[in-house]
């Protein structure tokens, strides 16, 4: 059995609380009595071997863990304060708050342009189609694509390279303004200097976003986090500010991983 | 010792390759025949009608009215045209309907709801269509003359589709109604299989932003499945433009041209399935019902490839 040092300090500002949270997939239990808060405008980082729970962790974020058919859920997330699964909560209106950045780029069939109006048209962001454009404008260049795309906005989006799409991806993300941004392993699928501009991108927006990625290279967790969480077979072995879990971890498994050991 | 080992695991090797050589030589003849046969059938067909289309213009026999064989006119037109009547009801009565399931058990059903549900409906197609006639007679026919026929008289006959002029509830709709049913479980489950084509990133792309489901089956599903979803249909009407049996038993079979699905009609395949093996001592009968059957498979095997080429594009992108 292994012993689960809990993360018990309490954070000044706490964007996400996870409350007793497990999660099943089947039978099989994925997530072990989660509890952990995340702080505001920072960026988290969930590492942890495969296969760990790590991207079902991110998924209880945006409810996007209930898309995959035959599983359950117990415990309570709170996004503000507020549990994202209390039965009056409107899912929508919470993967409109968190957004996703998934594994790989998925640009939606359509030109680069329409990528990022998409989610502005489905909640009636903009009034008329000079805003519109502005929005498109803005984001794009938030997402540091708007020099290489400004020209080809009408070209299908999957045009693009790969690096291209991903910081497309993040561009319409963005532009239904949400206040946290997941990122599921995002820049594993693309080469160095994509991956690159992706975490410049991250790195420049955690001051208005909360950011939590979940990463198994710890190279980059390293770059990126502000705050780390350790998980192990389902359960949270470690969490803490980057520098200390880093430096001085507490917990043994968090060390030989740390030491790539595993 | 060890030659005659040799030997031996060399004739077992033969015979093996002879075993081999033989399979797949046979089943390519099997598998070649089938294919053949539709060339054969298409060819024998244009063979038998030569007669008469040599005798009259092929646009005289497809425009032309009247069809009376023993003074040797044999206009197509109503029967072309009772063809497309009942088929082009049929479709419209089904194809909403069935778009709607479909999307429901691609996007919307637990695993559960769905793996009951597609077989019971898959089951529909097991139906004999003999049965479905028998339906269609007993239900059907009273249900028009009954319930839709007085529904339109006086509310909706002034528009000349819906007129009523014909008392008996035979006629295109009750075969239009037989087939939405009968082509149902063909179009559900093609368009299902188109639907299952999108991938669940791209679905999730659209819910990430917080799309509705719906919003993201209107934005993204369909509009990705739309040549899919069509060629289903298109499957589904030449299914329907084939059917032969379940639609003459309801169809009132008089060969007048239709006006209004209140209309009876004679459908080409009534035509060919009610007449041909009698009366054959007119001359040219026997060219003219076999003309009939040409243009019906021309038609259908048209709609058949284009539909398919069409799907096996969208499931190889699977």
């Amino acid at each position: 059995m292994l012993r689960v040092t809990r993360y018990k300090e309490k954070i000044m500002d706490a964007h996400i609380q996870v409350k007793n949270l497990n999660a099943y997939y089947g039978k099989q239990l994925a997530l072990k009595d989660i509890n952990i808060e995340i702080p505001k405008n920072q960026i988290t980082v969930i590492m942890g071997p495969s296969g760990c729970g790590k991207t079902t962790l991110l998924k209880t974020f945006n409810r996007f863990f209930e898309l995959t058919e035959n599983t359950q859920l117990t415990g309570e997330v709170l996004v503000d304060g507020e549990n994202i699964y209390n039965k009056d909560i409107d899912v929508t209106e919470v993967r409109k708050i968190v957004g996703l950045l998934a594994q790989r780029p998925s640009p939606l069939p359509m030109s680069i342009y329409d990528n990022v109006a998409y989610g502005m048209h489905i909640h009636h962001m903009r009034k008329n189609r000079e805003e519109y454009k502005d929005g498109v404008k803005h984001y794009l260049e938030i997402a540091g694509l708007w020099e290489e795309v400004q020209n080809r906005l009408n070209e299908p989006a999957t045009s693009l390279s790969i690096g291209q799409q991903q910081r497309l991806c993040l561009a319409r993300g963005l532009a239904v303004e949400p206040e946290i941004i997941l990122g599921d392993e995002p820049t594993s699928a693309l080469d160095p200097i994509s991956s690159q501009h992706i975490e410049s991108r991250l790195l420049d927006l955690k001051k208005q976003y909360t950011t939590i990625i979940v990463t198994h290279t710890l190279r980059q967790a390293k770059r990126l986090a502000d705050y780390v969480i350790f998980m192990y077979l389902g359960e949270l072995i470690e969490a803490g500010p980057a520098k200390e879990v880093f430096s001085n971890p507490k917990h043994e498994r968090t060390k030989q991983y740390l030491e790539g050991l595993f | 010792m060890n030659q005659t080992l040799s030997k031996i695991s060399e004739d077992i090797k033969s015979h093996r390759t002879k075993q081999d050589l033989f399979a797949s030589r046979t089943f390519f003849v099997l598998t070649v025949f089938p294919v053949l046969l539709i060339v054969i059938i298409t060819v024998a067909l244009y063979l038998r009608a030569q007669p008469i289309l040599s005798e009259y213009a092929l646009t005289d026999l497809l425009y032309g009215e009247i069809w009376k064989p023993n003074q040797g006119l044999f206009g197509f037109r109503p029967f072309i045209l009772g063809t497309i009547w009942v088929t082009a009801v049929g479709v419209i009565l089904s194809v909403p309907a069935c778009i709607l399931v479909s999307i429901y058990l691609a996007e919307y059903a637990h695993a559960r709801t769905r793996t009951i549900a597609k077989p019971i409906l898959d089951l529909l197609a097991a139906i004999p269509p003999v049965v479905y006639g028998v339906w269609g007679l007993l239900s059907i026919v009273p249900f028009v003359d009954d319930v839709l026929a007085p529904l339109s008289k006086g509310r909706l006959d002034s528009i000349p589709i819906l007129s009523v002029t014909q008392p008996t509830g035979f006629g295109i709709l009750a075969g239009g109604i037989v087939l939405a049913v009968m082509i149902a479980p063909l179009i559900i489950s093609v368009t299902f299989e188109v639907l299952s084509t999108v991938s669940n990133d791209l679905r999730h792309a659209s819910l990430g932003v917080g799309a509705t489901q719906w919003q993201t089956i209107r934005n993204i599903v369909i509009p990705q499945t739309l040549p899919g979803i069509i060629a289903a249909v298109v499957l589904g009407a030449s299914r329907a433009l084939g059917e032969t049996i379940a639609v003459l038993m309801v169809v009132g079979n008089v060969p007048k041209i239709p006006t209004s699905i209140f209309d009876t009609a004679y459908p080409l395949p009534a035509l060919i399935a009610n007449n041909y093996g009698e009366m054959m001592s007119i001359p040219l009968y026997d060219a003219a019902l076999l003309g009939a059957a040409l243009v019906l498979l021309v038609v259908i095997l048209i709609f058949n490839i284009l539909s398919t080429l069409v799907l096996q594009r969208m499931l190889r992108r699977k």
